[in-house]
């Protein structure tokens, strides 16, 4: 498991790897954002919790498809499927990988581009705190996506109407807890649902993953 | 140890290519299968590696044991040769990589990224990887394409080696490798007529 989860990092950030993909465009949307919406700081403020989770969770989904389309090309994935490691915890590892090169450097950028939305200073620990909780629940679902289109070519169309209904409890429960936090609100509830939501996705989609990827593979 | 494959029917798309295919192979034993384009070696490879379901009929003998290779060779081009193999050996429980690189004369290249190799080289590189599994019985679907004739040698006595040391080895080709121990298996007679029973309908779309 773990020579499988330092092959996907070290594949993730070599030439070609679209290690810098989703934390660039993250980066490029919060950028935009004050542009688009006008230098009004108290609506930025407002509006800063629910654009930042916006962006974090469109960068997620922006390297989806690569996360299993590759090792299915090339043969890795009937390899790993014939291999001692369930498919499971493959798959789990594999979410894992995702999380730490995708999820993880928006985690660290969200707090320096919360300062170009004006977040207000409260706000800060609780956007992370949200993100933290919230993007492995990002990744989980994603890798249930990304193994329901595996076989199919270019399916990142697919890929993206499948997973972002699922997608919809986190950032309801994630832009919540970091708007409340933002303004200096109660958020033990929207932030224990979306852990609640990050546990019960990890426990239970790996095994939803296989089972269609076990299928695709046929 | 035995790998024993009774009344096997498999099936591609829904439909039934092969029917009632049974052969047992002992320790040591090679089995070549042959047959035309088609017919359904890759499919039959597949079940037996577990990769898909069977129509009926079963495989004993096989669960954990096999070490499969198809068309591609699960290489990633950003990895060195050393890495692939490592990372392989790793996902086995193994450590060693030092006798596969030798075995397929990849030595001097194993610091090189396996996107720069040529096509026999990756294949070569593909083939190292059955050493490196541990598993006793390998499932080899083509495996001497693009080689030539010096790796076709190598890859006959890695073969070879593996059966001395009481492996089996299932391998679909059409070419002779020469392997003496091998008895050969062609599968056309097992071609399923149309009138066999069907697959459930939801086989077609699973």
């Amino acid at each position: 498991m773990k020579a499988l989860l330092i092959r996907d990092i070290r594949l993730a950030v070599r030439a070609g790897g679209g290690f810098g993909l989703g934390l660039a465009f993250f980066l490029i949307v919060i950028v935009m954002v004050p542009f688009a919406v006008g230098a009004d700081t108290g609506l930025l403020s407002k509006i800063a919790p629910g654009v930042l989770w916006i962006g974090a969770l469109l960068a997620c989904l922006l390297s989806l498809d690569r996360l299993l389309a590759l090792d299915f090309e090339d043969g890795t994935l009937d390899l790993l499927a014939t291999a001692p490691l369930p498919l499971e915890a493959a798959l789990s590892v594999k979410a894992l990988a995702h999380w730490i090169t995708t999820g993880l450097p928006l985690i660290i950028a969200a707090p320096v581009l919360g300062v170009l939305m004006n977040l207000p200073t409260q706000g800060y620990g609780w956007l992370v705190l949200s993100l933290l909780l919230g993007t492995p629940a990002l990744s989980v679902i994603g890798t249930f996506g990304a193994a329901l289109t595996v076989g199919i070519k270019r399916g990142g169309l697919l890929l993206s109407l499948l997973v972002l209904p699922l997608y919809v409890p986190t950032l309801i429960f994630g832009a919540e807890a970091a708007r409340r936090g933002a303004a200096g609100a109660e958020v033990s509830t929207p932030m224990l649902l979306l852990a609640g939501i990050s546990a019960a996705t990890i426990a239970l989609m790996p095994f939803a993953s296989a089972a269609v990827l076990k299928v695709n593979l046929r | 140890m035995t790998l024993a494959v009774t009344n096997l029917t498999i099936a591609r798309g829904g439909l039934p290519v092969l029917a009632d295919v049974s052969f047992a192979l002992e320790a040591g034993q090679a089995l070549i299968l042959r047959g035309p384009n088609g017919v359904g070696k890759t499919t039959l490879l597949r079940t037996i590696a577990g990769l898909q379901p069977s129509l009926n009929g079963t495989v004993a003998g096989a669960q954990d044991q096999i070490a499969y290779a198809a068309h591609s060779d699960g290489l990633k081009a950003m990895l060195s040769v050393s890495e692939n193999l490592t990372f392989w050996a790793e996902v086995f429980g193994q450590s060693d990589i030092s006798n596969a690189l030798k075995a397929f004369d990849l030595e001097s290249l194993s610091d090189s990224l396996a996107g720069t190799l040529s096509a026999g080289q990756k294949r070569r590189l593909g083939l190292a990887r059955l050493l490196v599994t541990g598993r006793p019985i390998w499932v080899l679907d083509e495996p001497t394409v693009s080689l030539d004739t010096a790796s076709v040698a190598m890859f006959a006595a890695a073969v070879e080696a593996h059966l001395k040391s009481g492996g089996m080895a299932l391998i679909a080709t059409h070419i002779n490798l020469g392997i003496e121990q091998a008895n050969v298996l062609d599968v056309t007679p097992f071609i399923a007529r149309n009138d066999v029973a069907m697959g459930s309908s939801d086989e077609a779309f699973l």
